[in-house]
């Protein structure tokens, strides 16, 4: 065989395909089809550039690949206000008359986070090319797949051409991982000591890709907390090339029956530079406010006061990390003065999490469990806080004004710090405290 | 100078003075552009009223319709990281305004381009609120008698800068298929 594309990287090789192209190296402007174009709420400000692209143009408005759209309604679910609701229905009418089958609705079965609904349900797959008009869209990489955010006006453009215009191709970082998580350490520790050391802006155009023994190692679930969080130090996507853990996950819990075809980058590729990580010697961390990369051992900002504690979200509301921080509140109480809220990323792992009692183990404590969706993390649906107060949360962002008020502020952690914060009142460490 | 050259095409109006309305830092996010709770408002024409919706002093201008057009909005590295919310830009486009910075984060740089809002790249800028800028080549600010070197924006947008933005961009591109088909 004529080996036309050797040192390539994953996504070099991912977009060299969808552009029908036998290579593309770092640089080269493509336009790769789109294999899976996702959205949530914002699809009606994306309905309505598609309809003004067409104004005038005599063509109907209607989408390329009906079958490739994705409209997960997340954001502000059920709706907060009669604005939003009007915006559900708009969208609504739309998946109706041109029959977007992924479409998944405000509902206690089939709903969820948009970056927990497209791995679980299977829509995504190595290989793939996805674009979202949500910034952590990046999350997907972690099934091999080169995804990365788009504006809503970019998304209409997709919708009408079926492939992602002027895309130049990004260089690769190579994060290298290594070890075992110490106890109560984890990926979300792992990515926050990599977002302060590239700080937010260190990934810019760039790829994260991740490698090595320790991410042989990691669940799907940890890879979709690499993957989503990518974009918090500006890479265009994270990715972790489709191998053994791929294949288990899409065929045991996304029920994924078709051929997979496993892109991987070559031995050979050419990487802008590595960044080796030893976890082992990783301790659990915070990024205080109000960067994400303004990152912290916990051991620095212990007791500080916590008025609210939320874990959940597309970075920290699956399985895992719930059975994780149930396991530090079972049997024990939120501390007077603090309000603990809970989100899973999606209806399903709601459901399994009620099954296997940590739903239960949650409200013993005091904590509230609310519905899947967005919630908190971005505070404009539900969760806000007061003036001065402080939150810790599992979630993605800590920027000023994120979650509902400019005068708060929000330190971002993993679950078991999150925990074991709500158990004392104050920012705690979870290695001590059993 | 080629690189200085290349630039005159963002269409920023030359020679003309004008101000810095609003001087910020590194890492300015899209939350802190277009705060998340205004975010069920989608239209274009609507977003302007929430731009910098926590910056009292800016917000006041914006009520007050006193954001002068073409003023210059100054920052860092990184403006508009986070978020993909094209609110972000299209507040801006619609006051009007140009947002120097010494670099942009990726979705927030393609949103711009895609809405026609005028972002200048300028790795070395500084100005204070109230500074006098002139756009000559690159950018000088008159006021503290600097002059920094442009970079271009990027080779890959260059079409959809020309075309006036993406939708009409996209609309040509699909006329062209039709006709073809």
């Amino acid at each position: 065989m004529k080996k036309t594309n050797v040192g390539a990287t994953v996504v070099e090789k991912v977009l060299a395909r969808a552009s029908g192209k036998e290579f593309v190296r770092a640089g080269d402007v493509v336009e790769p089809r789109v294999d899976l174009a996702m959205s949530h709420e914002n699809a009606v400000l994306v309905i309505n550039q598609f309809t003004e692209i067409h104004e005038g143009t005599g063509i109907p408005a209607k989408p390329w690949d009906p079958s490739r759209i994705a409209i997960i309604f997340d954001h502000r679910v059920p709706a907060e206000s009669a604005k939003t609701a009007t915006n559900q229905k708009k969208v609504r009418a739309f998946v109706a008359e041109h029959g977007i089958a992924k479409f998944h609705d405000i509902r206690g079965d089939t709903g969820g986070i948009c970056h927990q609904i497209l791995p679980e349900c299977g829509y995504v797959r190595p290989g793939m090319v996805v674009v979202g008009t949500d910034s952590h869209t990046t999350s997907h990489g972690a099934l091999g797949a080169f995804a990365f955010g788009i504006g809503a006006t970019e998304m209409a453009s997709v919708w009408a051409l079926g492939a992602a215009l002027n895309i130049e191709v990004p260089a690769t970082i190579r994060v290298e991982v290594s070890g075992r998580f110490p106890e109560r350490v984890g990926p979300k520790d792992l990515i926050l000591h990599l977002i302060g050391v590239l700080t937010a802006q260190g990934g810019n155009f760039r790829v994260l890709e991740f490698a090595g023994d320790a991410i042989a190692r990691l669940s799907t679930s940890g890879r979709l907390v690499l993957c989503n969080m990518s974009v918090e130090a500006g890479a265009t996507s994270g990715i972790v090339p489709a191998d053994v853990e791929t294949v288990r996950y899409l065929r045991e819990e996304a029920r994924v029956t078709d051929p997979l075809d496993l892109v991987t980058s070559d031995p050979d590729a050419v990487y802008e530079r590595t960044i080796s990580v030893d976890i082992s010697g990783l301790e659990p961390l915070v990024a205080c406010p109000h960067t994400v990369d303004n990152v912290k051992p916990v051991t620095e900002v212990e007791g500080t006061p916590v008025h609210q504690v939320v874990i959940g979200s597309c970075t920290n509301g699956r399985l895992d990390d719930l059975a994780e921080a149930a396991s530090i509140v079972k049997g024990r109480h939120v501390a007077a003065g603090t309000r603990m809220l809970v989100f899973p990323a999606s209806a399903r792992i709601y459901a399994e999490a009620m099954r296997l009692g940590y739903l239960a183990d949650f409200m013993a404590a005091g904590a509230v469990v609310m519905n899947s969706g967005c919630g908190p993390c971005l505070g404009i649906h539900e969760g806000a806080l007061g003036d001065g107060e402080t939150a810790i949360s599992t979630t993605n962002r800590n920027f000023k004004g994120r979650m509902g008020n400019p005068g708060a502020e929000v330190y971002l952690a993993s679950p078991a710090v999150a925990a074991a914060s709500a158990l004392t009142g104050v920012i705690t460490d979870p290695r001590k405290e059993r | 100078m080629a690189r200085v050259k290349k630039a005159d095409k963002t269409r920023i109006r030359k020679v003309e003075t004008v101000r810095v309305i609003l001087s910020l830092g590194d890492d300015v996010s899209t939350d802190v552009v277009y705060p998340g709770r205004f975010m069920a408002t989608v239209l274009p024409a609507e977003t302007p009223a929430y731009a910098f919706a926590d910056h009292a002093v800016f917000q006041a201008a914006v009520k007050a319709k006193s954001v002068p057009p073409g003023a210059v909005i100054a920052a860092g590295d990184n403006f508009g990281c986070g978020s993909s919310r094209e609110q972000a830009a299209s507040c801006l486009k619609g006051l009007d305004v140009v947002v120097v910075a010494k670099s942009f984060a990726r979705i927030f740089l393609q949103n711009a381009i895609n809405l026609g809002l005028k972002i200048v790249i300028a790795p070395g800028f500084k100005a204070d609120e109230g500074d006098e800028i002139v756009f000559e080549g690159g950018v000088e600010n008159r006021t503290k008698r600097t002059a920094f070197d442009i970079t271009p924006l990027p080779t890959a947008r260059q079409a959809i800068i020309d075309a006036g933005g993406l939708i009409p961009y996209t609309r040509a591109r699909l006329v062209r298929a039709a006709a073809k088909a």
